[in-house]
C-alpha cells in the first residue's frame, strides 16, 4: 500500500454509508461540535484529522452513540446509517453497536481469556447456535485481527496478559467478532510502538475490503498512509473533507495547509 | 524557536561531594518528618499493645473454670423413697434435696484426706451448710439433670465434677484472698484453708472452662456458670439477617445510583443523604427501630430478627458506600468495551463491571458485616440486653423471634454486674468476640486476595 501515491489512490465504491447533516454537539454549555456535514463511503478508510480537542473523537463517538453515556452531552442534527437516522427515538443503540463497532484509544481488552474477549459480543448476540460455531467465529475474528498465530496455542490466557500491540489488535478482532458493517477507531495507535504501529494499519488496510473504516488519528503521516478520505477538523468545525491525496497535496483551505505543514495545532 | 534566554548560572557551584546549607535544610526536615511518622505510628502500636495485654490479663480467667472431682453416692432413700423409679417421682425431688449429697461426699473426702478444719466438726457433721458455700448453686441442679436424664444411677456411687463457686474460682485464679474475704460472709479464711488441702490432694483445681464458651447465661447468683454460648446463637441470627437483607439491597442500591440513575438533584440529594446515614450514631437506629419495628409493626421485643433489622439499617450506608467505591474504581474503559461489541449497560454492569468490583464489595460487606457485629447501643433500646437467655433457641425459627441476647449485649451486661466474677466474664467474652471480629477480618483480606490474584 506505501507504493500507491497519494493522489492516484481510489475509493472501492462510492456507496454512502454514514451520513451526517447539520451536526451539532454540546456538553453542557461548550459546543464541541458545530454544523458538521460529512458522507463515510463504504469499503473506505477515513480518517479525522485535527489538533486536540477539536471534537474529531466526539464525532466519531456519535455515531454509535457512545456519547449517550456521557449525562450532559447533546447531539442535535441528522446522521443516518444505510438511509436510516440513528438517533430515532425508535433506534436502540445496543442495536446500533452490534453494527457499528468500536476500538478505543487505550486497548481494552476485558480480564477475561483471550478467547472469552473475542467469543463476548458473539455470545451476547446469539450469533452462534453451538461451542463449535463460537470457536470458528473466535478463529476467524483472531486471523482477521492479525493475531490468531501468536495467541492460537492459549486461548485460555488472560486478554491483559498480551503485549499493548497485541491488546490492541485482540481488541479489533472483538470488535469484528460481531461482524459490524462499520469500524469505529479512535487513536487506536496511539499508545503503540512504531512496529504494533505499522501492524496495526497494515490490518486497517485489510479490513477495509469489508468495512468502512473511520479512524480518528492525530498521525498525519498515519492519516496519510492508510486513508483513502481525510477530514480535518478545527476548533469543532469540518474544515475541508475530500480524497486523501488532495487534502494533503493540494488543501484548499488555508487552515488545513497551516496544520499538515506544522503551522497549528 | 523561543525568544526566553537560558538564565545564566548564579553564584558559585559548590562541590557535589559536599550538601549546601539548603539541602542540608531540606534533608533535616525530611528527617524530622520520618521520625514524627515512626512516633505517630510507635504510639499507636503501644496502645494497641496495651489494649490487648489488658484484655487477655483480665479475660483470660474467664476461660478456666474451678471443678471438684467428687464421688457422688445417688442413695435411693433420698431420691426416690419408694424404690419405685418412678419418673415421676424423681422429678418430684427438687435440687434442694441433692445439696445433702454433696455435702456427704465433701465430707468423706474429708474424713479420707484426714484434713483438720472446724468446717467438719461433730457438731456439724453432714449438716454444714458452711460446706455448701464451696460449690456452686448450679452444682445440685447438676446432679439433679444426670438423674433424670438417666434413672438408673440411683443407689450408685459416681465420681462426678462439680463446679466451684465464684469466691473459691476466684481464689484458686488469685482474685479472692484472705483479706479480700475479711468482710465476705459467704466465705471464711477456714473454707480457704479447706480448699488449700483439697488442692493439695487434687481433689479440686483448674480446668479448661468450655461452658463459658457455648453454655447460656446465669443468674447474679452463679457468675461460674455464666456463659457466651446462647448470646453467640443470638449474634449469629442476627448476623444471618443483616447479610440476607443488607448485601442484596445495598448492593442493588449502589449498582443503580452508581450505573444507572440519572445526574440531577435528587440523586445528588439521596447521595449525601446515605453518606450522612453512616455518620448517624446508632443508638439513633436503635429508637427508630424500636418506634418502627416494635411499636408500629408489632415485631416480638429482643428477638434478633428485630435487632437484625435495625442493624441492617446500620449496615446499609457502609455497604452502600463501599460498594460504589468499588464500582467506581472500575475504570470507564471496560465499559466503553462492552457497550462497543453491543452490550446493553446492564449486560455491560453485571457482566464485566460488577465481577471487578466484587472483591471490593465483599470487603465492605464483611466490614459493615463485623460492625454490626460489635453493636450494643441499639440493642439496648430493642431489648437484647438483660438477663434473657437461659435457654437456647430450639429451632431456627425460635432463634429469629425469641427473646435473646447478643454477644456486646451480654458483655455490657456481665460489666454491669456487681461481682467481680461477672466482670472477668465480661473480658472473657470480649475476647471472644475479638475472636470472631478477627477471623471476619482475614477472611475479608483473604476473600480480596483471592478474587484479586484472578487477573
Amino acid at each position: 500500500m506505501y507504493d500507491n501515491p497519494l493522489t492516484k489512490r481510489q475509493t472501492l465504491t462510492q456507496e454512502v454509508k454514514f451520513s451526517a447533516r447539520g451536526v451539532n454537539v454540546f456538553y453542557g454549555d461548550s459546543h464541541a461540535i458545530k454544523g458538521v456535514d460529512v458522507d463515510i463511503e463504504d469499503k473506505t478508510v477515513t480518517a479525522f484529522i485535527g489538533p486536540s480537542g477539536c471534537g474529531k473523537s466526539t464525532f466519531l463517538r456519535c455515531l454509535n452513540r457512545m456519547n449517550d453515556t456521557i449525562d450532559v452531552c447533546r447531539v442535535e442534527g441528522r446522521i443516518t446509517l444505510d438511509g436510516e437516522d440513528i438517533y430515532d427515538p425508535r433506534v436502540d443503540p445496543v442495536q446500533l453497536r452490534a453494527r457499528v463497532g468500536m476500538v478505543f484509544q487505550k486497548p481494552n481488552p476485558f480480564p477475561k481469556s483471550i478467547y472469552d474477549n473475542v467469543a463476548y459480543g458473539p455470545k451476547i448476540h446469539g450469533m452462534a447456535r453451538s461451542r463449535a460455531e463460537l470457536d470458528e467465529i473466535v478463529e476467524r475474528a483472531l486471523r482477521r485481527g492479525a493475531i490468531w498465530d501468536e495467541v492460537k496455542d492459549r486461548l485460555d490466557a488472560p486478554g491483559t496478559g498480551l503485549s499493548g500491540g497485541q491488546q490492541q489488535r485482540l481488541c479489533i478482532a472483538r470488535a469484528v467478532a460481531t461482524e459490524p458493517e462499520v469500524l469505529l477507531m479512535d487513536e487506536p495507535c496511539s499508545a503503540l510502538d512504531p512496529i504494533a504501529t505499522a501492524q496495526v494499519e497494515e490490518l486497517i488496510d485489510e479490513l477495509r475490503q469489508d468495512y468502512s473504516v473511520v479512524i480518528v488519528t492525530h498521525s498525519m503521516q498515519q492519516a496519510a498512509r492508510v486513508s483513502q478520505k481525510t477530514a480535518f477538523f478545527h476548533l469543532g468545525n469540518l474544515v475541508e473533507f475530500g480524497e486523501t491525496g488532495q487534502i494533503f497535496t493540494n488543501p484548499r483551505d488555508p487552515r488545513t495547509e497551516s496544520y499538515i505543514t506544522g503551522r497549528i495545532g | 524557536m523561543t525568544d526566553a534566554t537560558i538564565p545564566a548560572a548564579t553564584g558559585a557551584t559548590g562541590s557535589l561531594l559536599e550538601p549546601d546549607a539548603r539541602t542540608r535544610r531540606r534533608n533535616a526536615a525530611e528527617a524530622r518528618f520520618r521520625l514524627y511518622g515512626l512516633i505517630a505510628v510507635g504510639i499507636g502500636l503501644f496502645f494497641l499493645a496495651a489494649l490487648m495485654i489488658s484484655i487477655f490479663m483480665n479475660g483470660a480467667g474467664a476461660f478456666q473454670q474451678t471443678a471438684y472431682t467428687l464421688p457422688i453416692e445417688f442413695r435411693q432413700d433420698v431420691l426416690d423413697k419408694n424404690g419405685t423409679g418412678d419418673i415421676e417421682t424423681i422429678k418430684s425431688v427438687k435440687t434442694f434435696a441433692y445439696k445433702p449429697l454433696i455435702r456427704e461426699a465433701i465430707l468423706r473426702e474429708i474424713y479420707r484426706l484426714d484434713i483438720e478444719t472446724p468446717l467438719a466438726g461433730a457438731k456439724v457433721k453432714g449438716f454444714s451448710s458452711d460446706l455448701d458455700n464451696l460449690f456452686s448453686d448450679g452444682a445440685p441442679a447438676t446432679l439433679r439433670d444426670m438423674v433424670l436424664s438417666d434413672p438408673g444411677l440411683i443407689g450408685q456411687t459416681v465420681t462426678v465434677k462439680l463446679i466451684a463457686s465464684s469466691r473459691v474460682d476466684g481464689y484458686l485464679k488469685g482474685r479472692v484472698s484472705r483479706e479480700s474475704i475479711a468482710r465476705d460472709k459467704n466465705l471464711d479464711a477456714v473454707h480457704l484453708d479447706l480448699v488449700d488441702e483439697l488442692r493439695a490432694a487434687g481433689v479440686v483445681a483448674k480446668g479448661f472452662n468450655l461452658a463459658f464458651i457455648t453454655g447460656p447465661d446465669a443468674s447474679d447468683a452463679r457468675p461460674e456458670q455464666a456463659g457466651m454460648g446462647v448470646a453467640m446463637l443470638g449474634s449469629f441470627f442476627m448476623m444471618l439477617v443483616v447479610l440476607l437483607l443488607s448485601l442484596p439491597i445495598g448492593v442493588a442500591a449502589s449498582i443503580y445510583l452508581e450505573e444507572f440513575a440519572p445526574k440531577n438533584r435528587i440523586t445528588d440529594l439521596i447521595e449525601v443523604n446515605i453518606s450522612n446515614l453512616a455518620a448517624v450514631p446508632s443508638i439513633v437506629f436503635g429508637i427508630l427501630g424500636l418506634a418502627v419495628f416494635i411499636q408500629v409493626m408489632h415485631l416480638p421485643q429482643s428477638a434478633p430478627l428485630v435487632g437484625g433489622l435495625v442493624l441492617t439499617l446500620m449496615t446499609l450506608p457502609t455497604i452502600i458506600i463501599s460498594t460504589r467505591a468499588s464500582l467506581k474504581s472500575v475504570p470507564p474503559s471496560i465499559r466503553d468495551a462492552a457497550l462497543g461489541v453491543g452490550a446493553s449497560k446492564m449486560q455491560a454492569v453485571f457482566h464485566h463491571v460488577l465481577p471487578l468490583a466484587m472483591p471490593g464489595i465483599l470487603t465492605g460487606t464483611i466490614i459493615g458485616l463485623a460492625q454490626a457485629l460489635g453493636e450494643t447501643a441499639p440493642l439496648l433500646l430493642i431489648g437484647m440486653v438483660g438477663y434473657i437467655a437461659s435457654n437456647y433457641p430450639d429451632g431456627v425459627a425460635s432463634g429469629f423471634l425469641d427473646p435473646n441476647s447478643a454477644m456486646p449485649a451480654q458483655i455490657f451486661e456481665w460489666a454491669k454486674r456487681a461481682d467481680p466474677a461477672f466482670y472477668e466474664r465480661a473480658w472473657g467474652g470480649i475476647i471472644i468476640l475479638l475472636v470472631f471480629l478477627m477471623t471476619m477480618n482475614i477472611i475479608a483480606i483473604l476473600l480480596r486476595r483471592r478474587f484479586e490474584r484472578r487477573w
